[in-house]
């Protein structure tokens, strides 16, 4: 398991736009860089990033080889009810994490 | 003439007691950490906790501290929070069991290999690095404040020699670039003071993290001059000298650099 941080509100008042940042550790290998052996090191990169919201997407990005290591991840969206955020990781070789928060909202 | 004589000495008094304090406060102002040369988006990803990678390692460092093969770091030293708080600013140090100044890196690793059972680290590696990190987190805010006993300061005099001595084929000293053109550029990026306060750092270069080591044996590339071995002495008592220039400025650890 890498290591993935995210920073959101617990809790939000219903309409407000929550700012969410997400950051996760991950070699991001471009697939073009020469290793120490001169010999081209295989692409290891996150592909996609979702973050779906009480099971709705909310929001999704597609990753690619020129985006730097430890991508850090930053959007918006709108506290609609209280439920779970999950945000998900997809990538090369079979990587796949999923993190969660609980998004509380007030009355 | 009595009363212009009391008033002679009055005023050289006056004088006397005024004319040192702004000279210090000046001498103090024209150092400028760093973070002071970089952009405001790399200082913004310094300065919030969500946006600085390092706090990647700071989490595995946090938890690296409860954890351990024999026992974990929590089981002696207890809250990192309290008891690690300074810790950072005060290294490099000499260690009465080592016999010699020793670097914060290397009092971890004596404790993960002598008390823990933990097999050496490799030099630069990300679990010693996670550890450092989370530590200097503790110092942050706090001004650096090297100890000021006899062998690291011999360390630190050794180091001050370093810092001006010319070395490899541009035949370059630290002082030439670090003191006396700091503020201008090298290629595209500007020269810093070279004060040794926000380490470890994650590098937007390196896109990791990495010790004062990797970085003063990173310059000693770019000299094209023989690169000492880490933890060799010449690059602790270089780290003992940047500590007693940067004495008193404020920790950052640990810090973005581009």
């Amino acid at each position: 398991m890498a290591r993935a941080l995210v920073h959101m509100p617990k809790t939000a008042k219903a309409g407000e736009v929550i700012e969410i940042r997400a950051l996760i550790a991950h070699p991001m290998e471009s697939g073009y860089r020469p290793g120490a052996d001169g010999k081209t090191v295989p692409q290891d990169i996150i592909r996609q990033f979702t973050c779906s919201y009480d099971g709705e997407q909310v929001f999704a990005a597609e990753l690619h080889p020129a985006i730097s290591a430890n991508p850090y991840i930053a959007f918006f969206t709108v506290a609609v009810k209280t439920g779970t955020l999950e945000f998900t990781w997809a990538g090369d070789n079979g990587f796949t994490q999923t993190e969660r928060m609980a998004l509380t909202i007030l009355p | 003439m009595k009363a212009a004589l009391a008033g002679l000495v009055v005023v050289a008094l006056a004088a006397s007691a005024q004319a040192p304090a702004p000279a210090q406060s000046s001498a103090q102002d024209m150092r400028k950490s760093g973070s002071a040369f970089m952009g405001e988006s790399t200082r913004a990803m310094q300065r919030d906790d969500t946006q600085n990678p390092a706090m990647l390692w700071v989490a595995n460092g946090e938890a690296a501290w409860h954890t351990g093969a024999k026992k974990s770091c929590t089981a002696c030293h207890g809250d990192a929070t309290k008891s690690m708080r300074g810790v950072a600013a005060r290294f490099p140090a000499f260690d009465k069991s080592a016999g010699k100044v020793i670097t914060l890196g290397q009092r971890i690793e004596q404790c993960r290999v002598g008390k823990q059972g933990m097999p050496p680290s490799k030099p630069e590696a990300d679990e010693l690095l996670a550890l450092q990190s989370y530590i200097a987190l503790q110092s942050r805010g706090m001004p650096v404040a090297p100890p000021r006993d006899a062998p690291t300061s011999a360390a630190a005099e050794r180091g001050r020699a370093l810092f001006a001595q010319r070395i490899g084929q541009l035949n370059l000293s630290c002082a030439q670039c670090h003191d006396a053109n700091w503020g201008r550029k090298l290629a595209g990026a500007t020269i810093p003071q070279g004060h040794a306060n926000a380490y470890p750092i994650y590098r937007l270069e390196w896109q990791g993290m990495g010790s004062l080591q990797r970085r003063l044996r990173n310059c000693m590339t770019g000299v094209r001059a023989a690169v000492p071995p880490p933890d060799a002495q010449d690059l602790i008592d270089l780290e003992a000298w940047l500590a007693l220039r940067a004495e008193g400025m404020t920790m950052e650890s640990p810090g973005v650099r581009p």
